[in-house]
């Protein structure tokens, strides 16, 4: 990483302010992150973990029917074929979004305040992806042949076909989980080396030590590590970038009006990662409160997550002006109609609730004191993941409803099983993240480290510029050697 | 046998592993690497609770190949994913689709893209692991208590016994000359398998 101070603690020449409150030091930073392992589970752990297992029994549930009964039991019908399990797809693709945006892009702009969300950003990214590989999984209808889905071979001597973004899509949203899943891995060792050097129990120690690797915090395995580190990063962003892409691409290829748009790829990852900030800030929101974190995951990297929602809410809202111009200046009938239609037609409820929530409500960001009130942010992050369910929900059903031929128009209404999938989602989701917080470190402690004062070693020495390459060149000020 | 050979140490039979130093500070750990580095040794370590960035200057390291890793491994599974297609599409079962040649190749990049990125992300993670020898799940550092500290607030250096410079007592006066607070002397494999006393520690995991 960069050796510059400038965003990294209070520096009197750049005049920024610290990144960490509360006066910490290393050792009361690790106290702080590992305090929510070690203590006995408190009772408001159960209050949030209780009713997510309760919604997580409901998707098992609503799953078995499904198999036992067919896509039958959801809303579909004849022409609108994609319901509520390719809408809960992309929202949940979505919301993973901005896990990587936070651990990736935002490090290689070495945005520093990042250290403090990253790694429940990054485990929020892969629960999303957990609960969005579900529904592709389960929505086929033949779920005993959803293994043609990956280029195996078979007794039919049978493959997929490449040149359909429906294959493009496996793909990009199964390697987008696993490469998410390796990154968050990486970054976890060192801190798992910490939990398992404070472990009380032979039991702990064993399991933490199982996943830490035997880490032992050395300068030239921190080297290596920081490089892979840096690698990940350089190749999860355009990843994530592409993920979405993709996803869009489901659409956009297709000629169906409403969904044969240029504007899609961009449209969608902007989309995604102004949903996953709203999620984001929804869980630190809890977090930082109910893990006693307010100094690590302060104020400030509340109000730069505030700032990003209102920048992209605004990328998004910018998007549906575009959009709807298009299909005006295109002279294309069928294209402005369905547009028509999508405003003031049969679903124009979910097209108002959709730019209300995304389009309207970020803008109260405008206001500093907005940005750094805990329920302001918490109401807002709550209508934006909302609207930008509705969003998707507007793009499949409002598309899809009417057809060319009149005749075969017709109206998409979800059923109770429908229901059922996307709350038993939010079940898996918020379960595993309740098991998250008690069971991981929740801050990239060492990481965090790198951002106090003391970290660096030079901190208050006369200032020189190390050429990159110079193995030996030492401070001015040094007399040793 | 085999599994457990790779993820322990293939050390010297010795009395000794080697001295462990602690520092207060990164300042302190800054200035003495470079003493340590200044005065020959090359069996020796720095260990830290975070990246100091910066320390491999002081400790004389060259910077980590890995990325040649990555990029071999990254054009591997870029390469692989264009040829399968190809393979499915041309040879495989030739199937016209909308009309489209059988060899699409701008459809195929995509997939050729993420399984290139795959690729690169195995070869980074695989490859810090194996230039870092992890897991290894014993070693002699883990038998000092102090080294606890190593993933908090501490700051050490261990110097290993077989480094040509190393001499008990002169290493130790060098650690402790260049500010250590504290410094300790690991016992080796011998001294271990002999049943090494009450403060060895049993492995961490």
């Amino acid at each position: 990483m960069a050796q510059s101070s400038d965003n990294a603690y209070h520096d009197p020449l750049s005049g920024r302010a610290p990144l960490i409150v509360g006066g910490h030091d290393f050792h009361s930073l690790t106290e702080a992150v590992a305090a929510p392992l070690e203590r006995k589970t408190p009772l408001g752990w159960w209050l949030f973990f209780i009713p997510s297992l309760a919604m997580l029994g409901l998707f098992g549930l609503s799953i078995g029917w499904l198999f036992w009964e067919g896509t039958g039991i959801w809303g579909l019908n004849n022409p609108v074929n994609w319901g509520f399990a390719i809408v809960n797809f992309v929202f949940w693709v979505g919301i993973g979004h901005a896990g990587t945006l936070i651990s990736a892009i935002l490090f290689l702009f070495r945005q520093k305040w990042r250290t403090s969300i990253n790694r429940a950003a990054e485990a929020m990214t892969i629960f999303a992806v957990m609960c969005a590989l579900t529904f592709p999984g389960i929505h086929v209808g033949r779920v005993w042949v959803a293994y043609w889905m990956f280029p195996l071979p078979n007794q039919m001597a049978m493959w997929p076909n490449f040149r359909s973004p429906l294959i493009w899509d496996v793909f990009a949203v199964s390697i987008y989980g696993t490469v998410s899943l390796m990154f968050w891995y990486v970054g976890l060792i060192p801190d798992l080396a910490t939990v398992r050097d404070r472990a009380k129990t032979h039991l702990r120690r064993l399991i933490y030590g199982i996943f830490a690797l035997g880490w032992r915090g050395s300068h030239r395995a921190w080297l290596h590590y920081e490089r892979a580190y840096l690698l990940l990063a350089g190749l999860a962003t355009p990843l994530v970038l592409s993920v979405h892409s993709v996803v869009s691409m489901d659409f956009a290829v297709a000629q169906l009006p409403g969904w044969h748009t240029t504007i899609f790829p961009p449209y969608f990852v902007a989309g995604a990662i102004f949903s996953g900030f709203a999620m984001v800030i929804t869980l630190m929101v809890i977090c930082r409160v109910a893990f006693k974190m307010e100094d690590i995951i302060t104020v400030r990297h509340m109000e730069n997550m505030a700032k990003i929602t209102l920048l992209t809410g605004s990328m998004v809202g910018y998007a549906y002006g575009i959009e709807f111009f298009i299909a005006w200046y295109s002279s294309n009938p069928y294209e402005f109609g369905v547009f028509v239609n999508r405003a003031f037609g049969d679903y124009a409820w979910a097209y108002w609730i959709m730019v209300s929530c995304n389009v309207i409500s970020p803008q109260i960001f405008w206001f500093k004191k907005a940005r750094t009130t805990m329920a302001i942010l918490f109401v807002v992050s709550i209508f934006v993941n909302i609207g930008m369910w509705f969003e998707r929900f507007v793009i499949v059903a409002s598309s899809l409803h009417h057809d060319f031929l009149p005749s075969s128009w017709d109206y998409y209404s979800a059923t109770f099983w429908d229901f059922a999938s996307l709350i038993g989602s939010f079940g898996l989701f918020f379960t595993m993240f309740c098991l998250f917080c008690r069971f991981l470190p929740m801050v990239a402690t060492a990481e965090v480290k790198t951002v106090l004062p003391g970290a660096d070693p030079h901190a208050g020495e006369e200032r020189i510029r190390i050429e990159p390459g110079a193995a030996t060149v030492r401070p001015a000020t040094e007399g040793a050697g | 046998m085999a599994v457990i050979d790779l993820l322990v140490p293939k050390l010297p039979d010795t009395e000794v592993y080697g001295a462990l130093a602690r520092f207060p500070t990164t300042r302190a750990l800054y200035r003495a690497c470079e003493q340590v580095r200044d005065a020959g040794y090359t069996r020796w370590d720095a260990h830290t609770p975070f990246p100091v960035h910066g320390l491999e200057r002081a400790m004389g390291l060259p910077s980590s190949k890995l990325p040649y890793i990555v990029l071999a491994t990254g054009l591997g599974g870029a390469a692989l994913g264009f040829l399968l297609q190809t393979w499915v599409h041309t040879s495989a079962y030739p199937l016209v689709i909308s009309g489209k040649p059988l060899l699409a190749w701008p459809a195929f990049i995509p997939v050729t893209f993420e399984l290139g990125v795959l690729g690169a992300a195995l070869g980074a993670v695989i490859g810090m692991l194996a230039l870092n020898k992890l897991p290894m799940y014993y070693h002699p550092l883990f038998r000092s208590r102090a080294f606890e500290r190593v993933t908090d607030d501490g700051f050490f250096i261990s110097i290993e016994a077989w480094d040509p410079r190393f001499d008990l007592d002169k290493t130790v006066a060098l650690l402790r000359a260049s500010g250590a607070e504290e410094v300790e002397i690991i016992p080796g494999e011998r001294s271990a398998v002999a049943g090494g006393g009450a403060e060895v520690e049993g492995g961490r995991g």
